[in-house]
């Protein structure tokens, strides 16, 4: 099994499984892509604490003979810009790249963008551009496809301009067949919710019809970014040992468990390789499958690991969430809360959740529920995620709130291992501990809305009250001063503003 | 037998109006120093919640009891109907001062002119109630009249007092129809009559055959129609000529549940006029058509439904109808399950009702 495994090149693997990846029909073929790059365009700015500025642009190149159409996407950023030498194989290589799984990061395959130019490649045979400087003297310019068999760039033109101007940044650009008209409420969904999560980017639209969709930033404040960090020893399954052992450089068991596990040092390595029963010199490279296997069972059973801490996540944080809510929505109210950090199955996870009521959030008889991983906007398969199920186990009417109220609710996990139930990786379990947070999480910022709610509720009725005194006081005052025949009404202002005090007495 | 009645009802008509326009504006000054010393404005008036309403045998008529409601203008639910209350008051002045009539509906519509609103027209009616109540007067006293229309004819001169005619007679034999109890007939004052009974009639028909047959001449009787249940127009009327006119009242109905209620509201009023006096005549009589009368003179007859029944179980329990003769003909309706109509009377011709029946039934009622 492991060998018939190792002879299929990681491209030709995903290229066989592409429904893994979210290419499983053009119209989610062209979402995916989008999402991908625009998602790797935001971390490389972010990676330099630079406030990205995404353009994303989608042509229509005509029809294809099955019915579909053929766009040319491109995407421009100001990121961190990729140097010369990794340009290839960042992009024509799949499973490239120092930023598979060390920390948490957007791309939700580690895969970035080369999946969506893979696809790209194997529906349209056209090749790939890649313009990208480090904010060098230089810009480099790549024509790229993917040797699919042999998981290698194929470079096919290669240029270096000067670059006068300074620019730095990435595009990246490449035919694709895909479905925009059936994708496309997704797609600006998906562009409003990233706008959210990314109130300090500024994100530009084109579609295929030339239309303009502008997100800009509300704010330059960015969250701090992630630290880097290993996989827990708890949170270690069979497939990430292999992918780790594939990439690794160390010759010992111990040096191998120092270097790639999270809070582990000598003596916990030590301690853990005689738990295992494994030999502290042996080369990682020349474990079998069975002693990964058990490997993995050990370190689940190994009681001594130290917990892992939360320093390697990157939530949101509530300022910014609120900023991206307010900028997006324009709610007349909204709570925002972070949770503690917590942990499931030894990863490391935080859940921030927000409540949003009125401005431009739709009435539609239900919540709006925002859900996002790892800041990603996930839309697909709503009512099977978690959140879903813990809203409506809510008894909302206990915080004064029914469905029909314009209400949105966010929640955002983020944590170096999403629970995703399925490959497709668009919902999240139900994990207990992660329910948990989700549960307490909208339970506060719905006390705070509850607050607001019937703060505003009297408020308004105060208003209501003043008024109806407004309006009929004068009135008896006119018609009595009338019947009694005097000159002048009798003086009510008085009267008036006792209103405002008094509560509901009589 | 000439009455002059001139001295004596002038002055009980303008007086009245005089005394209407006084309680108006003393509400108005009540109110006025209210909100002038800085009080919200309150006003007190008897409960006319049913837990309130009484019998009350001496005055044999339906009253009020002592409990009281406040309606203050500083309650939030209060405040509304409290200015529409203040808004009538204006309005029955005005009406009453500048001698002008309106109607229930008109009020509705009225109100708008002044900028107040009612939702409906049983809120506008309901709050002209109220005004009635708090000021012990009946609207028809400050000039909103009921749309029903009854009629009277009779040797009965009367002299308006309604603006253009003031000073203006009338003999109430002048139009072989009668005269419309209208409002101008309401605010007139009774001149002179020859008249020494009035005789009430549910139906037209019949009123127009008395009059056809000259029952007010054979019987010397002034005839009013009360159209069904009489409206509290009319039965301010009978009450005045019973009162002012010192003269007796016989009242014709159908021979059921509901023309014995006609007959009773006429003498001793109703529940929702409890509030109100002057409205009841309680020594007039109800001379017919009795159950009994069905048996004596063989009358055609109509089975009594399930709610003419029901009805005659609920009047058997009624304060009103506690005297012998009440409970003696709803025990006979009862027994005999059957009803009749006034012109059941017709199988014996046309003049029989009032060759035959009517003087033996004056006979027994007086």
């Amino acid at each position: 099994m492991a060998q018939t495994f190792e002879e299929i090149s990681p491209a030709d693997f995903f290229y066989r499984n592409r429904d893994i990846a979210g290419f499983t029909n053009p119209a989610r073929a062209i979402f995916t892509a989008i999402r991908e790059l625009v998602e790797n365009s935001l971390d490389a700015a972010e990676q330099i604490l630079i406030p990205p500025d995404v353009y994303v642009r989608l042509i229509s190149e005509g029809e294809t003979s099955r019915g579909n159409e053929i766009y040319r996407l491109r995407v421009e950023d100001n990121g961190s810009g990729i140097p010369s030498r990794y340009i290839p194989s960042a992009f024509g290589q799949v499973l490239f790249g120092s930023k598979y799984k060390l920390k948490q990061t957007r791309g939700t395959f580690g895969l970035g963008g080369t999946m969506a130019i893979l696809y790209g490649q194997i529906t349209t045979h056209k090749p790939a551009k890649v313009i990208s400087s480090t904010g060098g003297s230089k810009i480099f310019k790549y024509t790229l496809m993917i040797d699919i068999q042999r998981n290698r760039p194929i470079i096919l033109e290669r240029k270096i301009l000067l670059n006068r101007e300074g620019w730095r940044g990435t595009i990246v650009e490449f035919s694709l067949e895909g479905d925009y008209m059936r994708a496309m409420p997704k797609i600006l969904e998906y562009f409003k919710q990233t706008a959210v999560m990314n109130p300090y980017a500024n994100i530009t639209f084109v579609d295929p019809r030339g239309r303009l969709y502008m997100f800009r930033r509300a704010t330059t404040e960015m969250p701090p970014p992630p630290k880097e960090t290993k996989p827990h020893p708890y949170g270690v399954d069979v497939e990430l040992l292999q992918r780790i052992i594939y990439i690794t450089d160390c010759n010992n068991m111990v040096d191998f468990l120092k270097k790639h596990f999270h809070r582990v040092g000598e003596n916990i390595a030590r301690k853990f390789l005689k738990f295992a029963n494994m030999d502290e010199g042996k080369n990682p490279k020349e474990l079998s499958h069975e002693e990964i296997v058990h490997l993995a069972r050990a370190m689940k059973r190994f009681p001594d690991f130290l917990p892992p801490d939360a320093s390697c996540l990157s939530p949101l944080g509530k300022e910014l969430l609120r900023t991206g809510i307010l900028k997006e929505l324009k709610p007349e109210f909204v709570a925002v809360c972070q949770r503690k950090p917590s942990t499931y199955a030894g990863h490391p996870f935080i859940v921030e959740v927000a409540i949003a009521y009125g401005g431009e959030i739709p009435r539609k008889g239900d919540f709006v529920l925002y859900r996002f991983a790892n800041r990603i906007p996930l839309l697909y398969d709503e009512a099977s995620d978690v959140s879903f199920k813990v809203i409506h186990s809510i008894n909302w009417r206990r915080y004064g709130v029914s469905p029909d109220m314009p209400i949105a609710i966010l929640v955002h996990i983020c944590s170096t291992k999403v629970p995703y139930k399925t490959v497709g990786k668009e919902f999240i379990a139900d994990r207990p501990e992660v329910k948990r947070e989700i549960l307490n999480g909208i339970r506060e910022v719905a006390r705070q809305l509850q607050r607001f709610l019937s703060k505003r509720a009297y408020v308004e009725r105060q208003k209501r009250r003043l008024n109806i005194f407004a309006k009929y006081l004068p009135k008896i005052a006119e018609f009595s001063t009338k019947l009694a025949g005097k000159e002048r009404p009798p003086d009510i202002k008085k009267l008036l503003r006792s209103v405002e005090k008094f509560g509901e007495e009589i | 037998m000439w009455k002059n009645l001139e001295r004596k009802s002038k002055i009980s008509a303008s007086e009245r109006r005089k005394e209407v326009l006084t309680s108006l504006q003393n509400l108005g000054y009540r109110l006025y120093e209210q909100m002038e010393k800085g009080y919200f404005p309150q006003i007190e008036m008897p409960s006319r919640s049913i837990e309130n309403i009484y019998y009350s045998p001496e005055l044999r008529q339906y009253v009020l009891g002592e409990r009281k409601v406040r309606r203050s203008a500083r309650n939030i639910r209060h405040i509304r109907p409290f200015t529409q209350l203040v808004w009538a008051a204006y309005f029955a002045y005005e009406l009453t001062s500048q001698r002008k009539t309106s109607t229930l509906r008109d009020v509705y519509y009225s109100a708008q002119a002044y900028g107040m609103s009612f939702k409906d027209q049983p809120e506008s009616n309901s709050i002209i109630t109220d005004l009635e109540t708090v000021i012990g007067f009946s609207r028809e006293d400050f000039n909103i009249f009921p749309e029903e229309r009854s009629a009277v004819f009779g040797d009965l001169t009367i002299e308006y007092t309604v603006p253009g005619y003031e000073g203006k007679r009338l003999n109430l034999t002048s139009h072989p129809d009668g005269v419309m109890i209208g409002p101008a007939l309401t605010s007139a004052e009774f001149v002179k009559t020859s008249a020494d009974k009035v005789i009430a009639i549910e139906k037209g028909g019949l009123f127009t055959r008395f009059i056809e047959e000259r029952v007010h001449e054979k019987f010397n009787a002034i005839l009013v129609l009360t159209a069904g249940q009489a409206p509290r127009a009319t039965r301010h009327f009978i009450h005045r000529l019973n009162k002012e006119l010192d003269l007796p009242v016989y009242i014709f109905t159908d021979g059921d549940p509901w023309g014995m209620h006609i007959a009773m509201v006429i003498i001793s009023g109703s529940a929702n006029a409890a509030h109100l006096r002057e409205l009841t005549t309680p020594d007039a009589k109800w001379s017919g058509v009795w159950a009994t009368d069905i048996v004596n003179y063989k009358l055609p007859t109509d089975p009594l439904t399930e709610i003419d029944i029901k009805r005659l179980y609920e009047l058997q329990r009624d304060p009103r109808y506690k005297d012998e003769l009440w409970q003696r003909e709803i025990k006979t309706f009862l027994k005999i399950r059957r009803k009749a109509e006034q012109e059941a009377f017709s199988r014996y011709g046309l003049t029989y009702i009032v060759d035959e029946y009517l003087p033996a039934k004056l006979e027994e009622s007086s």
